[in-house]
């Protein structure tokens, strides 16, 4: 099927604009249809994908603007359809856990559309347009939607992430003036010899890292995420952390690792160490939170620095073997992919609690496990995935992750191992604040699961063990992306 | 069906694991089909163990292997397998045996337990990933497993959940063992990193196998150091023990089955399957490892015993117990005695789970009373209680000749004196053996003899459903010695990989007449102690304070929670303080700067520029208004404006000519 | 005493100083009119002097000029007396003092 990447694009783009249509009481259930669609065509997409070869595939491309270099480029590897998957499992779960009039629906289905197209594009221009496309939903849901200081927030997290935006905006520009492409392979390709020589070079690298670092984010750039988190409405919040946060991880394999590999060798005790902290600091912030939703925005920063380690070990490090870096590659892909979920489920599951108890403080419930066992059970699942207990998906990508960082940076990943002990130290405390005890007064008259969450719940959950259990079949995705990457980074 | 068994053996882990979701998904009130499910499951198991055991009885030192692709990620493959060989066979045959005697007890013991269904799910849980543990052929598949047996015991130490205490103890073991788990994990790592493979053993190129200690060589001392935080911290063993203890909140077939037959051996287990990992390289029999794990061993022992001395809780000092007897295994390991410590490992097996669902009936039978100090008289209430636990005392003081936990300390007595290292742990076990027996005494003394006191007044006998297995347990344990004896040392030369044959003369040794000595004088000292006990420990009369430094667990666990734990919280504080204050406030301070340089430019804005044009137009406005006061409509003034114009170019020019 | 130059040009300067004199000091409009005739006539007796004592007095331009000239001062004559009218029927008065709507 010519242009299925370029209708996956364009799919939740229409529903956003049949959302000024839809009959009010409809509307979440016409946003849901359009997800449905785009899943279709995502199923499609991976069908047709060729997994035993890297390189892009599908590849669609026009003219767009000459004079600029701009071009509608879109194609998707390995990486991208993880990507692309992924949004289309995270979309449907964060509208089915969030009601919301026909203005939510709308902006969520831009924001789909905005990080489909960020996964897919290849050439800058196209790409930045998408990402920035996809901050102003973001911006709106949080400002419109949100729960307490949501202006606050909502400002937080925009100029944080604009400022970052317009950074690396200029970095390319400067980029382009010197090397007159946007084309991402082209400049990967430039990025081996060394892609800008001298102080410009630090320049260019100093503004990509600072929009990416934002994004994913990277301690100290992380302090619009806990309030950002917080404050938005639950389903947002899934897709922020599911989705938006791996926008930052993509553009930094995408983009400032193939570009500057130089600096980023030079810079790599630093790079592992901001790593490392964000790691280990963020698992201690999460101990200290009361508020459960805050808790788990913390846990989403430690998480994804451990793709950054993976990552830094991956293109910093003096000795790299091969195997190694594969295996650190797969990991960061592999927990891309399960953190995006997970921190999707967890969510969800602090959106129920705070559904029947109007609060979320981790001291406002108590002995939940006795009046409802299924809720306590399938959060629990969540949680033990979040903390990397085997069997379940989180542990696959954290073990790849270690195992090829430890070979190449082993110091950092020790220390960085300490942040595993933390985790499991917030869970524990979570579990026992809120499963067990005496059963709270306030918690008296909860329901349990009703139908519509159960049957919500349970294909996510069952994904994990499926993942943590059998994951080949994550792994055939990116399987030849990751070999080409690892050769790129040699 | 031999062979058939032999490439899958991974269906004994999975019965017990099909049972346990089978179980799960069992409405709560369906208790007769959840305890049919469970104790089928284990049946089964139990049988399959069996057919796993035949083959390994073939030829001496019988290995198969089979290993398969969990994943393949780049180009690379990560694998798994499985192991079936004698150390494998004779635990899977303790595990089952053992777990089904505790699955039917825990049938009468939970009879009154409204979550009753789900505590058999758990138990069938628990039992798959232990199972699973042992037949991993892979030190990921076993910390995989090694990991689920803790969630396992996390939800088994916490299944009454509304109790705090057993949340808490659930929490902390969890942690606890986390902390282990951590080092092991790193040393999972190094081990990946250095020897390219996790699996054990593979045709010559597994990681304990020759060519990969060569390619590890210098490192190993550090891999087998840190899998050995993780054996510390799931065996109980100092510094890592105080989650033991607290794990008795647990039912007392959890405790049982996870916290004294089973799991908490699994750092043994573990160590002994890393074996080649310590001992590599070693000169005169030793290495620094092995130091390392002796060392820890004997200090855990001796602590373990002295702390189970000043106990109350029956429970507790049974769980000092194991962890002492868990250090003598440790220490066995380390001083060369593996066949000897796994002996152990498989006798303590019995006889302490046998111990421990004595001490359940016990609790049964006086309706929860777990301290000591308020029971006594028992042995008429509780006869069948009273004479299986008595066996168990046996075993565990060490007894020789009819009890196979005889046998097997004077085994491990043997290989320390052996040790060329040092003879002091071999001094510091035979103590140890003296400090066992009066603990035993003491706490057997305290149940069953003298008078009975509050708590056993209405005591009865526990049902029939609960005795059994504690008969057949004990039965196990004695006719197990049989396999153990120096004469016909059947179960170690087994485990060595030899064939075994007899040689009575071998029975009488003088490591054997030692060993009966001092646990005679363990055994008379704790009688002469304890013979008026009452509700005041005689010791505790004695030696106040030493007494209490005991009873309060030698300060171990204040110490952690005043210096670890506090200052871990502390930093978690710490550094939410620090994000919300400081990184978040440069981050302020950064946007103040930007706010304080746009009221600059506004204020410049509306004072400079703004009030300027203001003021230009204000002035024009002015001035207009006084031109305009010239414009007065009269024409004459306009004429005479004129004719002064007129007259002012006269003069200019009469001025410039 | 024969006439001279400069003789004319006195005269002029006078008519024309009395009939600015007129024209400002009167109120009446039609006597302001009046005053301008009068300055008109001594621009046109300038007109006629320069002629006749300029370099070719025999081609009579100047007093073509000032012919035309005291045409064009009838013709304006006529247009500011009816003016005048319009003025009067308009504001019932010719005093000039109050016809100030030109006023800035």
């Amino acid at each position: 099927m010519a242009h299925l990447i370029t209708a996956l694009i364009l799919i939740p783009l229409a529903g956003a604009c049949a959302m000024t249509v839809a009959p009010r009481n409809y509307a979440r259930a016409i946003a849901l249809a359009f997800n449905g669609l785009a899943a279709i065509f995502a199923w499609q997409l991976w069908r047709s994908f060729d997994s035993t070869t890297a390189g892009l595939q599908l590849v669609e491309r026009h003219n767009w603007i000459p004079a600029i270099g701009a071009e509608y480029l879109v194609g998707i590897d390995g990486l991208s359809l993880l990507l692309v998957i992924l949004t289309s499992i995270v979309f449907p779960f964060a509208l089915l856990a969030q009601r919301g009039d026909r203005g939510f629906c709308a902006l969520m289905l831009l924001m789909q559309s905005a990080l489909y197209g960020t996964f897919m594009a290849q050439n800058f221009v196209l790409w930045f347009l998408f990402y920035e496309m996809s901050l102003v939903p973001a911006f709106l849901l949080i400002k419109i939607w949100g729960g307490e200081n949501r202006d606050r927030a909502a400002t937080k997290f925009f100029l944080y992430t604009f400022l970052g935006s317009v950074a690396m905006l200029l970095s390319f520009l400067g980029i382009y003036f010197a090397k007159g492409t946007f084309d991402f392979a082209a400049l990967a390709n430039l990025g081996k010899t060394g892609l800008l020589d001298g102080n410009f070079a630090w320049l260019a690298f100093a503004g990509i890292f600072l929009g990416l670092a934002v994004k994913v984010p990277l301690f100290p750039f992380h302090t619009w995420l806990p309030d950002a988190y917080e404050t938005a409405p639950v389903g947002v919040s899934m897709v922020l952390t599911g989705v938006l946060s791996k926008m930052g991880v993509y553009g930094f394999v995408r983009l400032l690792l193939p570009l500057f590999p130089n600096e980023i060798r030079i810079l790599a005790p630093w790079l592992l160490g901001l790593a490392v902290c964000s790691i280990v600091f963020a698992a201690l912030a999460a101990w200290a939170q009361s508020d459960l939703k805050r808790m788990v925005a913390y846990l989403s920063v430690n998480h994804l620095g451990y793709c950054m380690l993976g990552l830094f070990a991956v293109t910093g490090t003096a000795v790299r073997p091969l195997p190694e870096m594969q295996a650190a590659l797969s990991g960061v892909f592999m927990q891309i992919f399960n953190h995006g979920i997970t921190a999707a489920a967890l969510f969800y599951f602090v959106g129920l609690l705070e559904q029947r108890r109007g609060l979320r403080g981790i001291n406002d419930f108590g002995g939940l496990m006795q009046r409802t066992p299924l809720l306590c059970g399938w959060m629990s699942v969540a949680m033990f995935s979040s903390l990397g207990l085997p069997g379940l998906n989180g542990f696959v990508g954290e073990f790849l992750i270690f195992k090829g960082s430890f070979a190449m940076a082993a110091s950092f990943t020790a220390v960085a191992a300490l942040g595993l002990l933390v985790t499991a130290i917030v869970f524990m405390r979570a579990m026992q604040a809120l499963f067990s005890g005496p059963l709270a007064e306030s918690c008296r008259t909860f329901s349990d699961l009703r139908a519509n969450e159960k049957w919500t719940v349970i294909p996510v959950v069952l994904l994990m063990f499926a993942v943590g259990i059998v994951p080949q079949f994550i792994f055939n995705i990116f399987n030849a992306t990751v070999v080409q990457m690892a050769r790129l980074f040699v | 069906m031999i062979s058939w068994i032999v490439t899958n053996v991974w269906l004994i882990p999975a019965v017990p694991l099909v049972v346990s979701l089978i179980v799960l998904s069992l409405a709560g009130s369906r208790r007769v089909a959840a305890a049919g499910f469970a104790v089928t499951g284990q049946v089964i198991a139990l049988v399959l163990a069996s057919a796993a055991f035949l083959p390994t009885l073939q030829t001496p030192g019988y290995r198969a292997i089979h290993n398969f692709i969990w994943f393949t990620f780049g180009d690379q493959v990560l694998r798994l397998g499985w192991v079936l060989d004698p150390l494998a066979a004779a635990m899977l045959i303790m595990i089952t045996l053992v777990g089904l005697c505790i699955f039917v007890f825990s049938i009468g013991y939970m009879a009154g337990d409204k979550n009753f269904t789900r505590f058999f799910a758990y138990l069938s849980f628990f039992s798959a990933a232990m199972l699973g543990l042992i037949i991993a052929n892979s030190l990921l598949l076993l910390f995989i497993c090694w990991e689920l047996v803790g969630l396992a015991s996390y939800l088994l130490i916490g299944f009454w959940i509304e109790r705090p205490s057993a949340a808490a103890a659930a929490k902390k073991a969890f942690i606890t063992t986390r902390i282990g788990d951590i080092g092991f994990f790193i040393g999972i790592l190094w081990l990946y990193g250095s020897s390219g493979t996790l699996l054990f053993y593979d045709n010559g190129h597994g990681c304990i196998e020759r060519t990969a200690l060569l390619a590890i060589g210098g490192s190993a001392t550090f891999v087998a150091l840190l899998i050995f935080c993780g054996a510390v911290g799931k065996s109980g063993q100092f510094p890592l023990h105080v989650w033991l203890p607290d794990a008795m909140e647990g039912p007392t077939p959890v405790s049982a089955l996870i916290h004294a037959a089973t799991m908490v051996a699994a750092g043994v287990f573990l160590v002994a399957r890393v074996y080649p990992l310590f001992s590599f390289g070693a000169i005169k029999g030793t290495t620094p490892s092995l130091i390392v794990v002796v060392s820890i061993g004997v200090i855990t022992a001796l602590i373990a015993s002295l702390i189970a001395l000043a106990q109350f809780d029956i429970k507790r000092i049974l769980a000092y117990s194991t962890i002492s007897q868990l250090g003598l295994m440790m220490v066995s390991l380390g001083v060369g005695g593996v066949a000897a410590g796994i002996m152990h490992l498989i006798a303590h097996g019995f006889f302490k789970a046998l111990l421990f669902l004595g001490a359940g009936s016990v609790i049964h039978g006086t309706h929860e009373e777990q301290d000591i100090r308020r029971m006594g008289g028992l042995r008429w209430v509780m006869p069948v209680t009273f004479l299986t636990y008595a066996v168990g005392m046996m075993n565990l003081s060490g007894v020789p000749f009819f009890f196979s936990g005889g046998w097997t300390k004077e085994e491990i007595l043997h290989a320390t004196e052996h040790w060329q290292f040092s003879r002091l742990p071999h001094y510091l076990m035979l103590a140890g053996v003296v400090l066992t027996a009066l603990y035993m005494t003491r706490q057997i003394i305290y149940v069953f003899f003298g008078n009975s006191r509050a708590g056993s007044e209405h005591a009865h006998e526990s049902p029939r459903v609960m005795t059994t297995p504690l008969m057949v347990l004990a039965i196990c344990s004695i006719l197990l010695a049989v396999l153990l004896t120096p004469a016909w040392p059947w179960l170690r030369t087994y485990l060595e990989g030899e064939a075994a044959h007899a040689d009575p003369a071998l029975l009488l040794q003088p490591m054997l007449l030692l060993s009966l000595l001092l646990v005679a004088i363990g055994i008379l000292i704790g009688i002469f102690i304890y013979r008026f006990a009452s509700e005041k420990d005689p010791l505790e009369k004695a030696q106040p304070a030493l007494f209490r430094f005991f009873e309060n667990k030698m300060g171990l666990d204040d110490l952690y929670e005043h210096t670890i734990v506090a200052f871990s919280r502390t930093a978690a504080r710490v550094f939410d303080w620090m994000d919300r204050y400081f990184w978040d406030g440069l981050v302020r301070t950064f946007a103040g700067l930007g706010q304080l340089f746009g009221i600059f430019t506004s204020s410049f804005d509306q004072h400079g520029i703004n009030a300027g044009v203001d003021e230009t137009t204000i002035g024009a406005r002015g001035l207009g208004r006084v031109i305009s006061r010239w414009h007065s409509g009269q024409i004459q003034t306009y004429l005479g404006a004129v004719a002064i114009g007129m007259l002012a170019l006269l003069l200019l020019y009469a001025w410039l000519t | 005493m024969t006439p001279t130059l400069q003789l004319f040009l006195i005269i002029s300067a006078a008519l024309f100083s009395i009939g600015l004199l007129a024209a400002l000091s009167r109120r009446h409009a039609i006597f302001i009119l009046i005053g301008i005739e009068m300055m008109l006539a001594a621009a046109n007796l300038n007109f006629v002097a320069f002629w006749r004592y300029g370099p070719h007095p025999e081609v009579p331009t100047g007093v073509m000029v000032a012919i035309f000239s005291i045409a064009i001062a009838a013709a304006e004559a006529a247009v500011g007396l009816a003016l005048v009218i319009a003025i009067y029927r308009h504001y019932r008065t010719t005093d000039v003092d109050k016809l100030d709507r030109l006023r800035g």
